[in-house]
């Protein structure tokens, strides 16, 4: 004798579909309007307002969305995204004309042998070399990034970094990655941070900025929350995360929490500031990673080189040997592709 | 005629919410010595005093479960120091109840107020030996501690007047319970001098109600009553047991069954009333 | 009946920089389906009494289903009071001729043999679990099984120690356990139940919830490659009806019970008047207190944690979500976003989040409860996502505006339904809170220590997670309160339940 279950009516007449674009994108009118800051008593107020992040938890998201399982032509599609999000970075005291000669070939063609495949978003290198990376580059979409203002440490004067950015500016840099003063940031001197801000802001002109949080030195995600802050109401068109010149670099929950900043920002203050996470990003499967981060925290309107990017060197290489393994059905050797 | 002074004799009445009423339905009941001589009048409960006696010790329960550990041995400390004081009488109506001698009463007394000593220093250990932390594998700080189940009716022995109506009574209390107690049917007087003793003890009202009466009228009600979280069976046979124990299932009360021979070091009936809340907190900076 | 329509009310212009060439800007992900054909399912199964598998004795058999597409799965004995008594007595008999003579120490050894072999065929029992259940394939391999292998583990290390257990020198075993389970965790709740009773040296009849009884099944299989003797666990299949004849039979020792308050009541009734113990773990309605200071991204993944995990088939579940009401307009914004964002689909497939639910029945009561819940004027937001043509699904619901009357904040809805309600004070969170007869499991989200450790000791549960949701360990006790049951699992604690202390 068999009994059977009873179906249900009724339960649906569409098609199983996966979440599309759409349903990411739900936006919700702003509720709260950002004050002009013209204190640092006001700006300690809102500071000190946001919420604070848990650790575990934001560990737990990250450590979640990177079970995502990207496969096929997602995945294809996604390593053609994560090429042209790079900002192709040599940032080496041994760096030379000829390997910025190099780079900027390869930023624009990545794979000379397939012109399918994007360039990169920009190339970034010293300041002394922007000149240099921009007379190669010549009308290529590809920016000419550059770190300015006493990069890594940020320990000069103002004056001095605010020289930096308008040399790298004049000397034809479309974007300026400066870095915060974590010292005065650790020590509370949240006003001074702001105003360097401000003043590099004003210093770049035309150039976009992207002001970076070195997250490996402000250790707290509560610090990487506020410092998001800070570098948005200051004027960042941009917040990146590391200098890739400390021990700990760019960190999926890092990004989370950054990426959360971007969005409550884009919500309160209606302008929308795009994240960069650098330092220690050299697989495929990384960089997939943080797309998939970006996609399910901010949405895909994120997921654009204009607001989205992944500062890296080697990331390329191995982004460019799993788009031909996709596309070949095997896997390929590293020598395939040129070392710079 | 004699010129003896007439005794006065005393009516044996209820504890509720502190206070000592008799039953709301009027009511009293003989109640005889071993031998069938007349002891005394005893309140016989009704239902209706079952009912008040559950809203006391629920009223009861919060307060006394927030006093500190520390404070609630005191207050069982307390206790013991008032029996003792008053040994002479508790063991005259213990003699009487159970018909033995004053030498062996005596000895039930002085093991009965031991009992309570030994209960009014579980109170601040309990919550140590039954709880603790938890090595879970996550970064959580995870602990366990023991809380009261809340209101426990206990049905308490029949033959053990006072020293087996100790023990069911200041178990549930001292790890936080508050308690509904139907004293002995046959032999409740020293249940109830214990619970007037109570009230000189620094005992919050509704912490320990008394009610007096026919275990067979009440027992169910009480079983039955579903704010009621626990109950103690002590008192009734194992066929009435079953019984009471179907009626309990009705919210899912916690019911506890003396093993036969019941030993003097078990944690049994401390274990019986107390729920284990587990609290996960997140670790990190 | 509002719903997350996309709107572009926010006008979030993104046109202004044209730094770059590529404007790819979207990321849908392929169907990342795991292969079902990893379950190895046979077509029929018998029932694993003494040692192997055999046909019941009236050789009747039921389907049991994928609750995603209705197909059946394979077909499962159902135990008629006859089994029940050949598996008891095979219980008994191995209680009495090998598992109690029995040292701890082998006991232990062949707990962390079966631990191992859970690990090994994690895989295949993850497949098998998410076909059985409709849960996603992501739960199954990253929860259920490693903690059903957990569970394992924990419980060997305590065979050989229950002397120092905290219940006296030699604490004896009860006997023969029968133990029956729920269809939300299959194999995590037969972890549970088997796992402390074979430490503590009973032995077992299991009986796996009707719409569920594979992946069981399947740990027969490894009991049998664990040389398990034979009769210490046996795994009957069948309905209500195998249950209360498991029940009632007067050989059994022990009755551990896990699901609803209505069956665990009637358990407890039908087992009074015997020398049976009883442990239940039963319904739950837990709240979820956030206040305004609450760690507000991770608390909006918690509250979705607390509800939505295993379609919200979960006893300890977050149903009642109390916001402190200066936040509530916010969390309520955040929620249904977030709500939004939920992967609705094939449960085999490695990115969903929301998979089908368990049966028809259930999904029926669903159905009518949440029917309730508009009708008696609560908000209601439904995700827009499209669900599957076949099969029993459910899309996530939130409630707002719900009030502590309503009948979807008092009531186990046991779904992907959250109900929302408002507090000003911790006073009436805590009072909120407590005010249902169920005591199972809650969480409080505040950045405050002193004000969640205060909530905490206030609030009648056997659970409180404060600023995480839903999280399990072998270490840690589980259990109810007042009507959500009583007896612990988990932990030292959880040894009580099948020891004569």
């Amino acid at each position: 004798m068999t009994r059977r279950v009873a179906s249900v009516d009724q339960v649906s007449t569409t098609p199983l579909r996966l979440v599309t674009v759409e349903d990411r994108n739900v936006q919700i009118a702003s509720t709260i309007a950002v004050p002009v800051i013209e204190t640092e008593a006001q700006l300690k107020a809102l500071i000190v307002s946001l919420s604070g992040v848990d650790a575990v938890g934001a560990e737990a998201r990250a450590a979640k969305l990177s079970t995502r399982s990207i496969k096929k032509s997602t995945k294809l599609a996604a390593i053609e995204m994560a090429i042209s999000m790079i900002d192709l970075t040599t940032l080496e005291g041994a760096d030379t004309p000829g390997r910025v000669t190099s780079l900027c070939t390869k930023a624009m063609r990545p794979d000379p042998r397939d012109l399918t495949v994007p360039s990169v978003a920009a190339v970034c290198v010293y300041p002394d070399l922007v000149a240099h990376a921009r007379s190669v580059l010549g009308s290529s979409p590809v920016a000419v990034a550059s770190v300015a203002t006493a990069f890594p440490s940020g320990r000069a004067s103002l004056k001095v970094k605010l020289m930096d950015v308008r040399e790298a500016v004049s000397a034809g840099a479309d974007e300026i990655d400066m870095v915060i003063d974590r010292g005065a940031f650790l020590s509370g001197r949240l006003g001074q941070v702001f105003d360097e801000v401000v003043a590099v802001k004003e210093a770049c002109g035309h150039a976009h900025l992207k002001v970076i949080l070195e997250t490996g030195e402000l250790v707290t995600y509560d610090n990487v929350r506020r410092a998001s802050w800070v570098a948005m109401l200051g004027g960042a068109d941009f917040i990146k995360t590391s200098t890739g010149k400390v021990t700990v670099n760019a960190t999926l929950p890092n990004a989370l929490v950054m990426l959360e900043a971007v969005r409550d920002f884009a919500e309160t203050a209606g302008r929308t500031v795009g994240v960069k996470v650098a330092g220690g990003i050299r697989t495929s499967k990384d960089a997939i990673r943080y797309l998939v981060l970006v996609n399910e925290t901010v949405g895909s309107t994120w997921l654009t080189p204009n607001l989205f990017r992944l500062g890296a060197s080697s990331l390329l290489n191995d982004l460019l040997m799993q788009r031909l393994k996709q596309q070949r059905g095997a896997y390929v050797r590293a020598d395939e592709f040129s070392g710079d | 005629m004699s010129d003896a002074r007439l005794d006065v004799r005393k009516t044996y009445k209820l504890l509720i919410n502190g206070a000592f009423p008799r039953s709301e339905s009027g009511r009293s009941y003989e109640v005889t010595s071993a031998k069938g001589a007349f002891l005394a009048n005893a309140a016989q409960g009704s239902r209706k005093d079952v009912r008040d006696a559950v809203t006391a010790a629920r009223g009861a329960q919060a307060k006394w479960w927030n006093a500190t550990a520390y404070n609630r041995g005191q207050v069982i400390y307390r206790l013991a120091e008032m029996a003792e004081s008053r040994r002479d009488e508790l063991a005259e109506h213990v003699a009487l109840a159970e018909g033995m001698n004053s030498r062996t009463s005596q000895k039930t007394v002085s093991a009965s107020i031991d009992r309570i000593v030994w209960y009014a220093g579980w109170t601040d250990k309990i919550a140590q030996v039954l709880g603790g932390t938890n090595p879970v594998a996550g970064p959580f700080f995870n602990f366990s501690i023991p809380l009261p189940s809340g209101v426990v009716g206990v049905i308490s022995v029949q033959e053990s007047s006072l020293l087996g109506f100790v023990d069911a009574v200041l178990a549930p209390i001292c790890v936080g319970n508050t308690v509904v107690a139907l004293a002995s049917e046959a032999r409740p007087t020293p249940a109830v001098l214990l619970g007037e003793m109570t009230s000189s003890s620094d005992f919050p009202g509704g912490v320990l109600n008394v009610v007096t009466g026919l275990t067979g009228e009440l027992a169910p009600v009480l079983a039955a009553h579903e704010d009621v979280d626990g109950l103690d069976l002590s008192g009734v046979t194992f066929e009435v047991g079953d019984e009471l124990a179907a009626l309990a299932a009705g919210s899912i009360k916690r019911v506890f069954r003396p093993h036969e021979k019941e030993s003097d070091s078990s944690l049994r009936r401390l274990r019986a009333f107390v729920e284990t809340s587990t609290v996960w907190h997140t670790i990190g900076q | 009946m509002p719903t997350f329509a996309p709107t572009n009310s926010a006008g979030i212009d993104v046109s202004d920089r044209q730094l770059a060439n590529s404007q790819l800007g979207s990321l849908e992900y392929d169907p990342a389906p795991e292969s079902a054909a990893i379950a190895k399912l046979e077509s029929s199964y018998g029932l694993f009494i003494d040692g192997g598998f055999s046909d019941g004795e009236a050789h009747e058999q039921f389907a049991t289903v994928n609750p995603a597409n209705e197909e059946t799965l394979s077909m499962v004995a159902q135990a008629s009071a006859a089994d029940v008594d050949r598996a008891v007595s095979s219980a008994r008999r191995a209680y009495d001729k090998v598992w109690s003579k029995t040292t701890g120490a082998q006991r232990s050894k062949y707990l962390f043999r079966i631990a191992r072999l859970i690990q090994e065929r994690s895989r295949e029992l993850a497949v098998v679990e998410t076909l059985d259940n409709g849960k996603p394939i992501r739960e199954s391999r990253d929860v259920d099984i490693p903690l059903a292998a957990a569970h394992f583990f924990y419980y060997a290390g305590w065979a050989d120690k229950l002397d120092h257990a905290g219940f006296g020198v030699n604490p004896q075993p009860l006997g023969v356990a029968g133990q029956i389970i729920p269809w939300n965790f299959p194999l995590l709740m037969a972890a549970w139940k088997l796992a402390p009773a074979l430490a503590a040296g009973n032995t077992c009849v299991l009986k796996p919830a009707e719409t569920t009884p594979l992946s069981a099944l399947v740990l027969a299989e490894i009991l049998e490659q664990a040389e398990l003797p034979p009769g210490v666990v046996n795994i009957i299949t069948g309905d209500g009806s195998t249950g209360a004849a498991l029940v009632d039979h007067p050989d059994v020792d022990k009755i551990a019970f896990t699901g609803s308050t209505e069956v665990g009541r009637m358990i407890q009734q039908r087992t009074a008047a015997s020398h049976k113990h009883l442990t239940l773990e039963l319904g739950g309605k837990g709240a979820n207190i956030v206040f305004d200071d609450a760690p507000i991204d991770e608390m909006i993944e918690g509250i979705i944690d607390g509800i939505f995990f295993n379609q919200g088939h979960v006893c300890c579940a977050g149903s009642r979500l109390l916001v402190q009401e200066s936040v509530a307009d916010e969390v309520l914004r955040r929620l249904v976003r977030r709500v939004e964002q939920l992967r609705v689909g094939d449960p085999l497939d490695k990115n969903t989040d929301v998979g089908a639910i368990n049966s028809a029945a259930q999904l029926l009561r669903i159905r009518e409860l949440t029917a309730f819940g508009e009708s008696e004027g609560a908000t209601r937001y439904t995700s827009s996502c499209e669900l599957p043509q076949k099969g029993y699904w459910f899309a996530p619901t939130v409630f707002a505006d719900v009030a502590q009357s309503h009948r979807i904040a008092r009531e186990e809805i046991f779904g992907p339904v959250l109900s929302v309600l408002t507090f000003r004070t911790p006073e009436e969170a805590v009072a909120k809170a407590n005010n249902t007869n169920y005591g199972l499991a809650c969480g409080v989200w505040s950045e405050k220590g002193s004000r969640t450790l205060w909530v905490a000791e206030r609030l009648r549960a056997g659970v409180i997670w404060a600023n995480t949701y839903n999280r399990f360990d072998p270490t840690s006790p589980f259990g109810g309160m007042r009507e959500s049951g009583f007896g612990r699992e988990g932990g030292r604690h959880g040894l009580e339940a099948y020891l004569n202390v």
